[in-house]
């Protein structure tokens, strides 16, 4: 028994050190493609400080800290997605089709709204307030659903149900504010609530990566409670776990994960189910490989549909989210044709 | 009371509820077509000109075209309101018959997938057909209105297990998120976005004569088929496995209420456009009204879901002038609260 543990513990390691090969891989091959094109020996040389302004210009502050912020946000829905699977003790959970996305992308079109506009509101302030304002809408959106769908307990069922139609309620305010901007602000506002990274300097790194950073590794922390979750809460409570205020904890975690990555990369749905769904086919059911995996995971997907957006339909840019609706939704289908 | 007394009362009830209440529903009919006439006439004579019932009347009837006041009722106002009242019909025997069909209580036609199927074909129109005409367009959203259907349908067919309300509501969140990242896709590339967020979010206003003669056949094909096939349907509400006892081509009255199904979301979809919850929430109340026959619930429940529209067609004026506040935002406004009431007392059975 021990022995099979410890065998599946260095095989779980094995794929995450693959993983992080890979999105390093890709974080190269996003670095030297883009409009202006610097071949993958220039990149080199400017990595290790011998390029020209020009290069140094292009790649460390417009490209590297977009990829960064795609690496973060991916890990942030993969997890969030994760911990709301194990919660729910259902697969097809989904911080996008639960409806806390859409809480916070209403709050923060609503502090674009109310605060002048699109352009003026991305002053040096607000960078930083734009991820409390999602965070604000993401936790009202999933109080409102836990509420809601609460009668003597929460069903996942229920939960999902509930999601949809809050889901829907918050899509009829937003249309109505949307059509209040002018054309410009409306059309920014479309890329953003599509999903799309367009906060491409450090700053924005800076006010997520406090987030992430701390978030990710305290639901590796939890991860043992996820796991004693997924028995069933008689279970649980037996085995001596508070099974209600963890699961409040786990909840709040996975929606703080949610609105700290909607707040720079809107409202990016699916890469929250596939990316989990995907490591839990590498390493298996437990929490404790399948939170970092999923990580890796998301993070790697979200770089990836990145580079397939930027140069696709080149030089326009399709908005990320819409790639990975594009290739989640029907893997969202093919899974839900497949279960009973 | 004893368990088995219980259980006989129970029949008892369901068999009284099966043959419907025909007096509440004939009632329903007369009171709810006069209320959706008045709703109308008042819808008419509401707006940005005020014109008293008086005016109304006489633009109507002793049309004069020199009048400006009888002109914007002629020309503007009544074919809005005469398709605010046939579009709410269409949503709400079109989710009754979905409702009846598929015994399934979250059936409508605003969760399968159809909205989201037309705006795909409208993205396309405005991207690579621009200066189509309005017909052209009509006709591209009643195709698409299909299309997001059938693939709903399509994923419940193939599904394990066939789509339970749950499986349902999924499928259908999935497919149209799939048709809208497609859509919005477009929309970005080619910079139609805001065109099409109008023609989605304005609901019937701006509605023309055209408008109308193109639904008004569909309207008369659909209701026809839907009548014709109302008893079916009570026989198929009842389990498809009893329809068949009794003799049931299943089969055929499935494809008969998808036809009518699709006419009539798709004629809905490409005046209206995304207006969701109608027809959802008006079957749920019609049967609760007259019971669970469909001879008597089909009727009820378009003069019910024309009432509606009609209503919140008045309220999407008034919310805000000189604003149109989107009609699709207002059923949405009264919708979501009763889908999640549904959610909640579903969510045990399902």
């Amino acid at each position: 028994m021990n022995h099979t543990l410890q065998k599946k513990q260095k095989k779980a390691l094995w794929i995450m050190a693959l993983l992080g090969a890979l999105i390093i891989a890709s974080l190269l091959v996003s670095l030297h493609t883009g409009v202006i094109q610097i071949g993958p020996v220039d990149v080199m040389k400017t990595i290790f400080g011998a390029g020209t302004d020009r290069q140094e210009l292009v790649l460390f502050d417009f490209r590297l800290p977009r990829l960064v912020i795609a690496i973060l946000v991916g890990a942030g829905l993969a997890v969030s997605g994760a911990i709301l699977q194990g919660v729910s003790q259902n697969g097809l959970a989904d911080p996008g089709i639960l409806g806390i996305n859409a809480g916070a992308g209403l709050a923060v079109v609503l502090y674009m709204y109310f605060s002048d506009g699109l352009n003026t509101s991305l002053g040096a302030m607000s960078i930083f307030i734009m991820p409390f304002m999602a965070l604000l809408g993401a936790t009202l959106a999933a109080v409102l659903i836990y509420l809601l769908a609460w009668r003597n307990g929460v069903t996942p069922i229920r939960l999902i149900l509930v999601g949809i139609g809050v889901n829907a309620a918050f899509g009829a305010a937003l249309i109505i504010f949307q059509l209040k901007m002018n054309p410009r602000d409306f059309m920014q506002a479309t890329i953003w609530l599509s999903g799309s990274i367009w906060g491409t300097n450090w700053k924005y790194v800076l006010a997520t990566l406090p987030w992430i950073v701390i978030l990710i590794p305290l639901a590796m922390y939890k991860a043992r409670f996820l796991n004693v979750l997924n028995l069933g809460d008689r279970l649980a409570t037996g085995l001596g776990t508070r099974v209600e205020s963890e699961r409040r904890i786990l909840l709040f975690i996975a929606v703080c994960l949610a609105g700290a990555s909607v707040a720079v990369a809107g409202g990016i749905a699916f890469l929250g189910l596939v990316a989990p769904h995907l490591a839990r086919r590498l390493v298996g059911p437990r929490h404790q490989l399948l939170i970092p995996t999923s990580a890796l995971m998301g993070a790697l997907l979200l770089l990836v549909a990145d580079m397939i957006g930027r140069n696709l339909l080149a030089p326009s840019e399709i908005p990320v989210g819409i790639v990975v609706s594009a290739l989640g939704a029907p893997y969202f289908i093919y899974l839900l044709m497949r279960t009973n | 009371m004893s368990v088995g007394a219980q259980k006989i009362n129970k029949q008892e009830y369901e068999k009284q509820e099966a043959k419907g209440r025909p007096v509440v529903a004939s009632l329903i009919i007369i009171a709810g077509t006069i209320a959706m006439l008045l709703g109308m006439a008042a819808s008419v004579s509401l707006g940005a000109a005020d014109i008293d019932l008086k005016t109304v009347w006489d633009g109507v009837f002793h049309y004069n075209e020199e009048l400006t006041s009888h002109q914007i009722i002629q020309e503007l106002r009544m074919p809005r309101a005469i398709v605010a009242a046939l579009v709410g019909g269409f949503l709400a025997v079109s989710g009754s018959i979905m409702q009846g069909m598929t015994r399934n209580p979250l059936a409508s036609p605003s969760i399968m997938g159809v909205t989201d199927g037309s705006t795909f074909m409208i993205a396309i129109a405005f991207a690579f057909f621009p200066g189509m005409t309005y017909l052209g367009l009509m006709s591209f959203s009643f195709v698409g209105a299909g299309l997001g259907a059938g693939i709903v349908f399509l994923v419940g067919a193939f599904s394990k297990g066939g789509l339970s309300p749950v499986k349902l509501a999924l499928a259908g969140t999935a497919v149209g998120a799939l048709l809208s990242a497609l859509s919005s896709g477009i929309a970005i590339h080619y910079e139609v976005a805001q065109d099409m967020s109008f023609w989605y979010a304005g609901g019937v206003a701006g509605t023309q004569w055209l408008q109308v003669k193109f639904v008004f056949p569909v309207a008369i094909i659909g209701l026809a088929l839907a009548f014709f096939i109302a008893r079916s349907v009570t026989i198929l509400s009842l389990g498809e496995s009893v329809a068949k006892g009794l003799g049931q081509r299943t089969g055929t009255v499935k494809v008969l209420g998808t036809i009518v199904v699709l006419l009539m979301t798709g004629a809905a979809v490409s005046v209206a456009g995304s207006v969701g919850f109608v027809g959802l929430v008006v079957p749920h109340i019609t049967r609760f009204l007259v019971g669970l026959d469909y001879k008597w619930i089909l009727p009820c429940s378009a003069v019910l879901g024309g009432l509606l529209l009609v209503m919140a067609d008045i309220g999407a004026r008034m919310i805000n002038p000189p604003y149109e506040t989107p009609l699709g935002a207002i059923t949405a406004l009264v919708g979501v609260p009763f889908f999640l009431y549904l959610a909640r007392k579903e969510g045990r059975g399902l």
